[in-house]
């Protein structure tokens, strides 16, 4: 990226966490008004980036010598993967087993 | 003005002055000028396919003791020209009830997910695109947008046996990223950086096939696979799936996929050429840019023409044996081989690089030992099923003494 | 309006609208792509923050493992799928109305943060990558963490096979 000149304006903090949040808010709807269990996942997935965002714009402009920002980020990424394979897994076997993936309708825990 | 050693930096500032003279602001040239090779590589790499398709044809026909392409031109040069041809006036058709747009993006990404790895290739010390220092790892991102081209073209053809093909394609591509991605880790950790170009730079002291054989004989491996090149070509296998996931693709959609292949493994021999055999580093490279392109070349075309011999040469792998063949054999190797070189290659930090060169050959054959070991007791155990099945079965097949031969193509004859 | 401002504005309308339509488009498949392309805005954004790891890990793992996955999941599942009603559940308007609190809500106070309206602070010189690899195995940094995340991934990865596994069949 070109050099940045002083008077040249940055994109401040704010900006980011507005984003993050707006990404954050719309997961959100996805997950509570949404019926079929794997568009819920889609909310979720929305949720988890907004997080990420939130994380690496707070690390990038508050601490950027502390790795701990990233290194949150990496931790994130491994649980946001281990629990869409095993929630996908969940609806997988359940439409293989014959029952509704509408979250609505699946709401009996046996059978 | 122009050196013929510097040929494309003194072309790049003669183009600069010319576009200055015209009186064009010098902010917008310099914006043209840095957009220039991003145009223009694309475009290079494109238009690479068409005497690559044709070399392709005639070795894979003199492999298979025939001629190849020999009538459209001298030795059958413009046939793909003829291809391209029939290609672009084929009638573009898209099925009916297709995804009309997932079914015209998927050749798109196909295409996107091949050119963009030449961003990274380094053709020469200061001949490349940009010098990600996450370069291998972009090499895998963009990689994972071919695949998911493949999966949305069977899905969106309307059509349960692209479809089907598209699932094991997609399978068989998922499963091969694994041990790519860890066979990529020892040049990385060779050279202790993921950037490209310092990969290729720190082969000055001997190149990455020698020290680590194994790891360049998974990466071939799994590149193939990666790729869909025969043994692997069940991704198109002309002669089972009709065609695999692009039955529905006619005209240019499926001249996308067609170029997109054939790109895709004069890529990997780039790649192949980079990570393990030097990329440009040869005789006069450093200060003739454009003799590091030429050794860039001839060293993909190398591994390009290794792709295209075993092509000619294996019959094509069952599905399940291939993924067997990955997280079975190639995955346990490969970790076990980043594990070994890296305590090997931290033991013989300071020593000289003979010693160094040595002791990492060493760790490469006591990995390949073991993996031998157990690919011997995979295929006894296979040896053995089929042994048992036969004589189980009782059919009548002739071949009992020869079924000692590969069980493989035995049970693919079979099963 | 720097380049770096009208840039980030271009990537982030273009995730938040991308953001939208994962959660209103009728087409399951359709949704997934959308959730792709938002996917791939946050790996922008991740670039713009001089996280280019993050942004190549990113697509490796979101675009190229988890989106594939929930494409096959929306494949697999498709017939139960189209037994279902209408997409959004009878109470839409009111998880309309509390997403638009929690964003103002976030949004306020996000605004409200010390230091928020400043630029970024100076990067340090040395070698990002290097660094986050270091942290993320010294045994004084983040080892710890790193290493269960490792197994919670293999329990996941176990689990997942046990759950949409076949049952055994008798080979």
């Amino acid at each position: 990226m070109l050099a940045s000149r002083g008077e040249e304006k940055m994109v401040p903090l704010s900006w980011y966490l507005v984003f993050s949040a707006a990404l954050f808010s719309l997961g959100l709807f996805g997950v509570l008004a949404r019926r079929n269990a794997v568009a819920i996942l889609l909310g979720i997935e929305l949720m988890v980036n907004a997080v990420n965002v939130n994380l690496v714009a707070f690390w990038r402009y508050l601490a950027p010598t502390r790795m701990g920002g990233q290194v949150f980020v990496v931790v994130v990424f491994a649980v946001a993967a281990a629990e869409a394979a095993v929630g996908l897994a969940l609806i997988i076997s359940f439409a293989r087993l014959g029952r509704s993936v509408d979250a609505d309708q699946a709401d009996l825990l046996h059978g | 003005m122009i050196q013929p050693g510097d040929l494309i930096a003194s072309l790049g500032s003669w183009l600069r002055g010319f576009l200055l003279s015209l009186g064009l602001a010098p902010g917008l040239v310099s914006v043209g000028l840095g957009l220039l090779p991003a145009i223009l590589l694309p475009l290079i790499g494109l238009m690479m396919a068409i005497p690559l398709i044709w070399l392709e044809r005639k070795w894979v026909a003199r492999l298979q003791d025939r001629i190849g392409p020999n009538r459209v031109g001298p030795f059958g040069i413009f046939q793909v020209f003829a291809d391209m041809v029939k290609i672009f006036t084929k009638e573009d058709l898209i099925p009916q009830g297709a995804d009309k747009i997932i079914f015209s993006l998927a050749p798109v990404l196909a295409i996107a997910g091949v050119v963009g790895i030449w961003a990274v290739l380094p053709f020469a010390a200061d001949v490349y695109g940009v010098n990600l220092d996450v370069g291998v790892l972009y090499v895998i991102a963009v990689g994972t947008f071919g695949t998911l081209a493949i999966l949305l073209a069977g899905w969106s053809s309307n059509n349960k046996y692209a479809l089907l093909g598209a699932y094991r394609a997609v399978a068989q591509l998922i499963t091969y990223e694994v041990p790519m991605v860890l066979t990529l880790l020892v040049p990385v950790l060779l050279a202790g950086s993921m950037g490209l170009n310092d990969i290729v730079r720190a082969q000055d002291s001997g190149w990455f096939v020698l020290l680590a054989p194994l790891a360049a004989i998974i990466f071939m491996i799994a590149a193939q696979a990666e790729v869909g090149r025969a043994p692997f070509d069940l991704l198109e296998a002309e002669s089972e799936l009709v065609a695999g996931f692009n039955i529905e693709y006619s005209g240019m959609k499926f001249g996308f996929f067609y170029v997109a292949e054939f790109l895709h493994s004069f890529t990997f021999g780039a790649l192949g050429a980079a990570f393990f055999l030097g990329g440009w580093l040869g005789p006069g490279s450093e200060r003739f840019p454009i003799l590091g392109v030429l050794y860039f070349l001839i060293k993909s075309l190398a591994v390009y023409f290794v792709f295209v011999w075993t092509r000619g040469t294996f019959p094509r792998v069952r599905i399940d044996q291939m993924i067997n063949l990955s997280w079975k054999l190639l995955t346990p190797t490969a970790l076990g081989l980043v594990a070994l070189m890296a305590v090997a290659e931290r033991a013989t930090q300071g020593t000289p690089p003979l010693v160094h060169a040595l002791v990492l050959l060493a760790a490469n054959l006591f990995v390949l030992f073991f993996a031998l070991l157990v690919m011997r007791s995979m295929s006894r155990a296979a040896r053995e099923r089929l042994a048992s099945r036969q004589a189980g079965s009782g059919s009548g097949m002739v071949a009992v003494g020869g079924s000692r031969a590969p069980a493989g193509a035995a049970s693919a004859l079979r099963d | 309006m720097s380049l770096a401002q009208v840039l980030f504005l271009i990537v982030a309308a273009v995730g938040l609208l991308s953001g939208l339509m994962v959660v209103t488009v009728r087409n399951l498949l359709h949704a997934a792509l959308w959730l792709i392309v938002a996917l791939f805005s946050v790996a922008v954004l991740f670039a713009m923050l001089n996280a280019g790891f993050l942004a190549v890990v990113q697509v490796v793992v979101y675009i190229g493992a988890i989106a594939i996955l929930i494409i096959f999941a929306i494949m697999l599942t498709r017939r139960e799928a189209l037994r279902a009603g209408a997409q959004e559940n009878r109470l839409w308007p009111v998880a309309g109305v509390l997403c638009a609190l929690v964003f103002l809500g976030l949004a306020w106070s996000a605004s409200r943060l010390p230091g928020a309206q400043s630029g970024p602070a100076q990067l340090p010189g040395s070698d990002a990558l290097v660094a986050l690899g270091t942290a993320l195995v010294s045994p004084d940094q983040y080892v710890v963490p790193f290493e269960v995340a490792s197994v919670l991934l293999l329990a996941a990865l176990i689990g997942s096979v046990v759950i949409a596994g076949d049952r055994l069949r008798s080979r």
